[in-house]
């Protein structure tokens, strides 16, 4: 815990229930995966709450917040209904994205949180593209892009890092240091293992922050983001964290121990930011006990939701592929199991 | 009509969808105080500015993945790679992200990104700079692919392409760049996508050339029916997504034979496909195999001898037509 003070009790509170949300979200999101209600890969964030929530609370509405696969907490921080992350998560209708992208690509436009991406650094390029266009429409939107230390050894990181700093643009780059790429530790894949000087050679600055302490995170993104904006400096911070979960859901573990994990949890952003709240007399422990049902039963409606929602029809299989043009008239999309024309054909 | 080179056209159609739309811009490396490398953007960074004429470092991945960033949030960006060849090195943001965001965010935005770069042999400058890739980005749901054969269509498509809501692979030809056409004045003048262009009207048989080599298959039509008494119908198909099908297919309807001409390689090339998509179709309006005429099965060699026989000519595509024919017209050759 860093020496900050407390924020506005209201604030400190709305915090701790996200976090818990997240959590909470998480946990059962694993567990439906162990009863396969979820499909494919699934990347918990529990452990990186602090991160998560720190983070977007320094961003207003309008700016734009993109991250990884490793995302349902970022979309439900952002403000996204949980109800619609786990149908995401069950492949449902109602699903954040329609079914279409699962865990790794969540979205949500109308709280610019522009996803959720499963290619590691391949979000880079899109963050300085949001920049690009705040810069160009000169208005002062900032844009705040998540990504892991592995992602960092990407060319896109060097690349995008050299333009954004060339062309002004108002990103802040966030490499969640939890250690790990996989199963790789980060002195075995990073020759620099201090990673907020990792991009000064493309002339943008490094800040760290302590990504177990929510308050620590948020006020160095504040403080990266106003750079950002106002200054139209690029910055990157190093949030260091841990994942207390596997990589995904299948993961043995077997390159780190447990007294490494022990030790870590001992950190949990929610136990010590909470503790915080109770030794401060923001909360007393009643109302703690309280938040955690609110964020319990929150994930049981989730859950409850997600299972009421239909699957997706077959015949909207083809739906967004294209922004399908009434003027034109040839064919899109072929689908030869039927050797039939799809979509586009019979607007001719 | 005003008669212009096809560069000047692509010129033309960049400064006006420049001058009509605020939110269209270019970037691409050396696309302004050098005017881009076949000085298809000479000039525009005098008249827009370089807020809206961009050079960019040498990143193409990272630049294309900009453009896609920029297009999810309200801009029309437009792209210059410097030749195809590099667009591989930027495959991740164009397959991964330009043409699968909107399907995979089921809906929520769109790409409106467009992607010009040339292609193409007989520069003599070996593997690494002579590919041709249609069918590579023809392979992917969620791109469109355009590949303007003459100055008039350069422009006319990359101003719908620049309109379209959806990435658009813009292939351009490095031998058509100095090529003059004519091009129609209307400044409202646009191709759609999705109608092929008859070049030639024939009964015989149907010539399908992709990129320049629509071109080929016209002056090979030419020959065969001066030498040979065969009349060709040659379609330019002018976007391979969307594709003009119907017209392959009324046309293959009339003259119950095919042969498709291009420049990139045999294996899961665009004749590969088509092939496939006219026997699925029109089986019953055949009465010979689809014929195929590529590029060799080999990357591009430099020195000129080899390289000349590694794409098609005039000779290659009489060949193949001529053997759909069997032996009544190859006799009557003599
Ligand atoms: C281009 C690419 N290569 C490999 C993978 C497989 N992969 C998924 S996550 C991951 C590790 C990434 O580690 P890091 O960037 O530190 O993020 P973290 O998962 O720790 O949040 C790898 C190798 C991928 N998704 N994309």
């Amino acid at each position: 815990m860093t020496d900050h003070q407390l924020p506005p009790s209201e604030m400190s509170l709305e915090w701790l229930r996200s976090m818990t949300l997240i959590r909470r979200f998480e946990e059962r999101a694993g567990e439906q995966y162990t009863r396969a209600k979820v499909g494919g890969f699934l990347h918990l964030a529990i452990g990186e709450e602090a991160t998560i929530v720190g983070a977007v609370a320094a961003l207003r509405p309008t700016d734009y917040m993109i991250a990884t696969y490793r995302s349902h907490g970022q979309a439900l921080a952002r403000g996204s209904e949980p109800g619609r992350v786990m149908a995401e998560l069950f492949g449902r209708v109602d699903g954040l994205c329609r079914g279409r992208g699962g865990s790794m690509h969540m979205f949500d436009l109308e709280r610019r949180f522009m996803g959720g991406f499963g290619i590691v650094g391949g979000n880079l390029p899109l963050a300085a593209g949001f920049g690009l266009t705040s810069d160009y429409l000169g208005n002062d939107e900032a844009t705040l892009c998540q990504f892991g230390d592995g992602a960092s050894n990407q060319g896109t990181f060097g690349e995008t890092l050299n333009l954004a700093a060339l062309w002004s643009l108002p990103v802040v780059f966030m490499v969640t240091n939890n250690q790990f790429g996989m199963g790789t530790s980060l002195e075995r894949h990073s020759a620099q293992t201090n990673l907020q000087i990792k991009g000064e050679g493309f002339g943008v600055p490094g800040m760290q922050c302590d990504g177990m302490d929510v308050i620590d995170t948020w006020a160095v993104t504040s403080e990266a983001i106003r750079i950002a904006r106002e200054e139209r400096q690029p910055v990157l911070v190093e949030a260091l964290n841990y994942r207390f979960r596997g990589h995904s859901i299948a993961d043995p573990e077997d390159y780190r121990t447990e007294e490494e994990v022990l030790e870590w949890s001992k950190r949990d952003p929610l136990v010590t930011f909470g503790d915080r709240l109770v030794a401060e007399g923001v909360l007393n422990d009643e109302q703690r006990e309280a938040i955690d049902l609110e964020a319990i039963e929150a994930v049981d409606a989730a859950v409850a939701f997600a299972d009421a929602s239909p699957e997706p029809e077959p015949s909207s299989l083809y739906d967004d592929v294209y922004v399908l043009s009434d003027q034109v008239r040839g064919w899109y999309s072929a689908d030869h199991r039927g050797a039939s024309l799809q979509k586009g054909e019979e607007l001719s | 009509m005003a008669e212009m080179r096809y560069r000047e056209a692509l010129n033309q159609a960049l400064a006006e969808e420049l001058e009509r739309d605020p939110n269209v811009f270019l970037m691409g490396q050396d696309i302004s105080v050098f005017g881009g490398a076949f000085k298809v953007t000479e000039g525009l960074m005098d008249r827009f500015g370089e807020k809206r004429i961009r050079d960019t470092p040498i990143s193409e991945n990272t630049i294309v993945g900009l453009g896609v960033g920029s297009a999810m949030t309200g801009l029309r960006p437009v792209i210059e790679l410097m030749t195809i060849n590099f667009s591989l090195l930027a495959l991740d943001q164009i397959i991964n992200h330009a043409a699968h965001v909107r399907y995979m965010f089921g809906g929520q935005v769109s790409v409106p990104l467009v992607v010009r770069m040339p292609q193409g042999a007989g520069h003599q400058l070996g593997p690494t700079h002579s590919h041709s890739f249609e069918a590579l980005y023809l392979h992917v749901p969620g791109l469109l692919v355009a590949v303007p054969t003459t100055a008039a269509d350069a422009k006319g498509l990359l101003k719908t392409a620049i309109r379209d809501d959806n990435p658009v692979i813009f292939i351009e030809h490095e031998t058509l760049y100095g090529q003059r056409g004519e091009v129609p004045d209307d400044p409202d003048f646009t191709v759609p996508f999705g109608l092929a262009a008859i070049r030639r009207e024939g009964s015989d048989v149907t010539l399908i050339g992709i990129s320049r080599m629509a071109q080929t298959a016209e002056r090979a039509a030419e020959q065969l029916a001066a030498d040979h008494g065969i009349e060709a119908e040659v379609i330019d198909p002018r976007t391979l997504r969307p594709l003009d099908l119907d017209t392959i297919l009324e046309s293959v309807a009339k003259t119950n034979r095919c042969v498709i001409v291009e420049e990139g390689w045999p294996h899961g090339g665009v004749g590969a496909n088509l092939a496939a998509l006219i026997q699925e179709q029109g089986f019953d309006d055949l009465d010979a195999p689809v014929g195929r005429v590529t590029g060799v099965d080999a990357p591009m060699p430099y020195a000129k001898s080899l390289e000349q026989i590694s794409f098609p000519h005039e000779e290659q595509v009489i060949e193949a037509t001529l053997a759909l024919f069997g032996d009544r017209k190859r006799a009557s050759r003599g």
